[in-house]
């Protein structure tokens, strides 16, 4: 009996918890983000904005220097924001939320190679 | 441009500060790199006007929050933003804002550009450009872009006929705002029924263009954009006068009716006054006339929700009256006492687009165009009669998205055209008018695919289906790529097919001011007897921009190849008294080649060569042989110099245009009397016009200008004039300027709020 209740109790608890995660994850088709993405040049706009495209739903993805950021449109039902900081960072650029690989942001063209936020 | 960088220590509050308060310091890093305490930096929750100062020694302290930023901001320092989080001791420091105000040079988009990124070989010519030209119409518009050539107006029409890559009017598809304008019994005077002011822009594609907007095009496309409500000023008035008696009046009324509703009313008249025989043949050099153009625009726009709407309503009535300057209308109208020509237009046209963008996928959208026209033109040419009636109606529904992303976009959309003829013909002087009213009609879908890789490749391939009930059913598809080697060179290569019928009365009309008898010699197809023109248009064009001793240069060299599949051959060389329509047997290529050089000496002073070659060749019935009336060889130069604008809004701009055409072959005239017989080739002619306008204050500018100033006129214009009732006149062969030299003054006046 009480192995019964433990058993009920963990499903109970199962079950709830994904109802929850059902609750809160609303995806929409078309999603606009503004993220900040460092870059410094036309040149950078390319490989920034390719490496947007690269991945699987983003619609629609345009970075301004003057702004340095970067507006996207993704299909939340298909990929997330975080999945487009990966990207962009692992092309060498740096956002708020991902940072590029050393040796990649080594590798950029010098007129390419922004100032690069240090924090500890 | 050094960036400065925020330096931020991050102390995590172990000291039994309250979990609920955010602390800190905010210092002035000074020149000699010192940190201070600054006093009096706001320290504000970000969007709100909430928050705190800092005291004499830098510190601040405030009420914590969830999932918020802090701006600190000090006048003549850079704003720094920062995240907190709970239990934060912050240290900020602030650097000066050095950075220069960034002087906005507003560089002014260029008049006449080239568009390198689209991958169709499009030129736009914005509104700044088609005030050089000395008037007045759309047809006058193209001066100064060498990618079209400006032909003369024969003495009796007054119209001037446009050509791109050597090939007339009729093989170009003219679309106001998208929806074909200049077509049917409008084909060769249309151009003449835009005022020039009413124009906001031209895109000018060479090549057979895109399949959006129909089947018509194979040398070219042009559309032309007129001036739109919501951006229009309150008030604007044109008035023009010249040397060869015509006067223009222009006046824009705008009034925006509400955040959503904005509508202008344009009103245009025209008038020639008096008589001019330069030449002294007896004949009018200029047509006498008075039109009178009335457009009413509404727009619609309501951006959050994604809709644009357009509504057109317009009336136009135009009189011409040409030929001998003893013709007397009510008298001598249709009678042999002295040869006249009255050609009557009264045209209306209503149209409707609907826009729709969906606001959260910008990307995706509907267009819905509908326009309705009623174009009536009554004439005649001496003894001989040609009447035309057409009514129109044209339908297209285009549906815009992408295929994954941006870089893949589609369009796609579905046609409906009617057109419906009342035409009767004289095809001999004098005798029994022959009918040919008709009506047609079609359906059509396209799919055109653009494909860019943000990079150095863009490509848009498009294929359209259509049923027409006379040129049957039919496929024309189109591709255009661009690629870009390396910074600054810019490759582009087109193919496509058009279909079209000729309206060979409207399209030649011209020709009924002579005595040649009109024959079509096929009678088995279903368009005057005659098959549709169906052609294939090929061309690559390369650009490449460098510096020239410091200064912007480009070159550009064309090369576009049209070849008739069938054409209806229009025939003036077999026999000076006739022309002769036939479907062609055997070939016919128009082969151009176009070579440019552009200087900018500084922005505001700019120069555009350009060397044209055209090889046009046709199977005649009497053989092959190249087209009559059209230079082998083109030569054109423009100077372009503006002064700066001053802060009362003066300026001086000054421009001066050079064309030189090559020799052109006559049409045969070998049969006639010597005396009625013309040469087989023309002289070269060499052709300037030149303009300076001088603004007083942005309100009120005034130009003079002169056109044909080295005053060259083509002498013997008409044969026989002097006999124009008999078996030799002839007043279409013009291969230059009848008038002579032509001065102009105009001004203009805006109200701009």
């Amino acid at each position: 009996m009480k192995q019964l209740i433990l058993i009920l109790a963990l499903v109970f608890s199962f079950a709830s918890g994904q109802a929850q995660e059902k609750k809160d994850a609303k995806k929409k088709k078309n999603v606009e983000h503004v993220i900040s993405v460092n870059g410094n040049c036309e040149m950078c706009k390319k490989r920034i904005e390719k490496a947007a495209y690269s991945v699987k739903g983003v619609k629609s993805a345009q970075w301004h220097q003057d702004h340095q950021d970067m507006h996207v449109i993704i299909d939340e039902t298909k990929t997330s924001i975080d999945e487009v900081h990966q990207a962009v960072a692992k092309a060498g650029h740096d956002t708020k939320k991902a940072k590029a690989d050393d040796k990649t942001y080594e590798k950029l063209h010098h007129c390419c190679q922004y100032e690069r936020l240090k924090d500890n | 441009m050094k960036k400065y960088l925020i330096i931020l220590f991050v102390l995590l509050g172990f000291y039994g500060f309250s979990q609920q308060k955010i602390r800190g310091v905010v210092y002035e890093n000074t020149e000699d790199d010192k940190n201070l305490p600054l006093l009096g930096v706001n320290v504000l929750w970000e969007g709100t006007t909430e928050g705190t100062q800092t005291d004499i020694n830098g510190k601040f302290e405030l009420d914590y929050r969830e999932n918020a930023q802090l701006v600190f901001s000090f006048v003549g320092m850079r704003t720094e933003t920062v995240a907190v989080t709970r239990g934060q001791e912050l240290t900020v420091i602030l650097y000066p804002d050095n950075m220069i105000e960034a002087i906005v040079i507003e560089r002014k988009k260029a008049n006449l550009s080239r568009n390198k990124a689209s991958a169709l070989n499009v030129t736009t010519i914005s509104s700044g450009e088609l005030l050089k030209a000395a008037c007045c119409n759309l047809s006058e518009a193209f001066e100064t872009n060498p990618s079209i050539d400006v032909n003369f107006s024969d003495a009796v029409t007054g119209n001037k006929q446009i050509r791109m890559l050597g090939l007339n009017s009729p093989y170009i598809l003219i679309a106001e705002e998208n929806i074909p304008a200049v077509r049917g019994a409008s084909q060769a005077t249309g151009l003449n029924f835009i005022p020039g002011t009413w124009v906001e822009s031209i895109q000018v594609t060479k090549g057979a263009g895109s399949v959006v907007n129909g089947y018509e095009s194979i040398s070219g496309q042009i559309n032309y954009e007129l001036l739109k409500p919501m951006n229009d000023i309150p008030l604007f008035v044109n008035a023009y006068a010249s040397t060869d008696s015509r006067y223009e009046l222009n006046t824009h009324i705008n009034k925006k009716v509400s955040d959503k509703w904005a509508t202008t009313l344009f009103l245009h008249g025209n008038t020639r006054t008096s008589e001019k025989d330069m030449n002294h043949d007896h004949f009018l050099d200029n047509p006498l006339g008075k039109q009178i153009n009335v457009l009413n625009r509404w727009q619609y726009t309501n951006a959050e929700k994604g809709w644009v709407s357009f509504l057109n309503l317009r009336y136009m009535n135009d009189e011409k009256q040409s030929g001998s300057v003893y013709f007397d209308k009510d008298r001598d109208k249709l009678t042999t006492n002295y040869w006249g020509s009255e050609i009557l237009t009264e045209k209306m046209d209503a149209s409707a687009k609907v826009g729709y963008v969906f606001p959260d996928a910008p990307w995706k959208s509907f267009g819905f165009q509908n326009s309705f026209n009623s174009h009536n033109q009554d004439s005649y040419f001496g003894l001989r009669e040609f009447n035309i009636h057409q009514k129109s109606f044209y339908s297209n529904l285009i549906y815009n998205s992408i295929l994954s992303n941006t870089l893949h976009k589609f369009s796609t959309g579905l046609n409906f055209t009617y057109d419906g003829y009342d035409e009767q013909v004289d095809n001999l002087s004098g005798t029994t008018m022959t009918d040919f009213s008709r009506k047609d009609n079609s359906v059509g879908t396209f799919f055109e695919y653009t494909y860019d890789n943000n990079d150095d490749f863009s490509l848009v391939a498009g294929v359209r289906l259509d049923n027409h009930n006379r040129l049957g059913t039919f496929v024309t598809p189109r591709i255009h790529t661009r690629y870009t080697p390396w910074a600054g060179g810019t490759l582009k290569a087109s193919v496509g097919r058009g279909v079209r019928s000729a309206n060979i009365f409207a399209e030649n009309q011209h020709l009924f001011a002579s005595s040649r008898e009109f024959k079509i010699l096929n009678t088995g197809g279903k368009i005057y007897g005659l098959d549709p023109e169906v052609a294939w248009n090929y061309g690559v064009s390369v650009m490449q921009n460098f510096k020239l001793f410091g200064k912007n240069a480009e070159v550009i060299a064309d090369f576009y190849r049209t070849d008739f599949e069938n054409q209806v051959v229009v025939d003036l060389y077999a026999n000076p008294q006739e022309v002769l329509f036939y479907n062609l047997d055997g070939s016919s290529f128009a082969n151009s080649f176009q070579l440019e050089f552009n200087y900018e000496i500084t922005h505001h002073f700019n120069i555009r060569t350009a060397y044209k070659y055209y090889d046009i060749q046709t199977d005649y019935l009497n053989g092959r042989d190249s087209k009559p009336l059209q230079a082998k060889h083109r030569f054109f130069a423009n100077i372009g110099y503006e002064t700066h604008v001053t802060d009362k809004g003066k300026q001086w701009k000054f421009d001066w245009t050079m064309n030189v055409l090559g020799k052109q072959k006559l049409p045969y005239t070998g049969s006639n009397p010597l005396a009625y017989q013309a040469r087989e080739f023309s002289e070269t002619l060499t052709l300037m016009n030149a303009q300076v306008t001088h603004s007083f204050s942005p309100v009120f500018e005034v130009y003079v200008g002169g056109e044909n100033i080295t005053n060259y006129q083509q002498d013997n214009a008409i044969i026989d004039a002097h006999n124009p009732f008999g078996t030799y006149f002839d007043s279409s062969m013009i291969y230059g300027p009848v008038f002579g030299s032509m001065y102009y003054v105009g001004l203009r006046f805006k109200i701009d709020k």
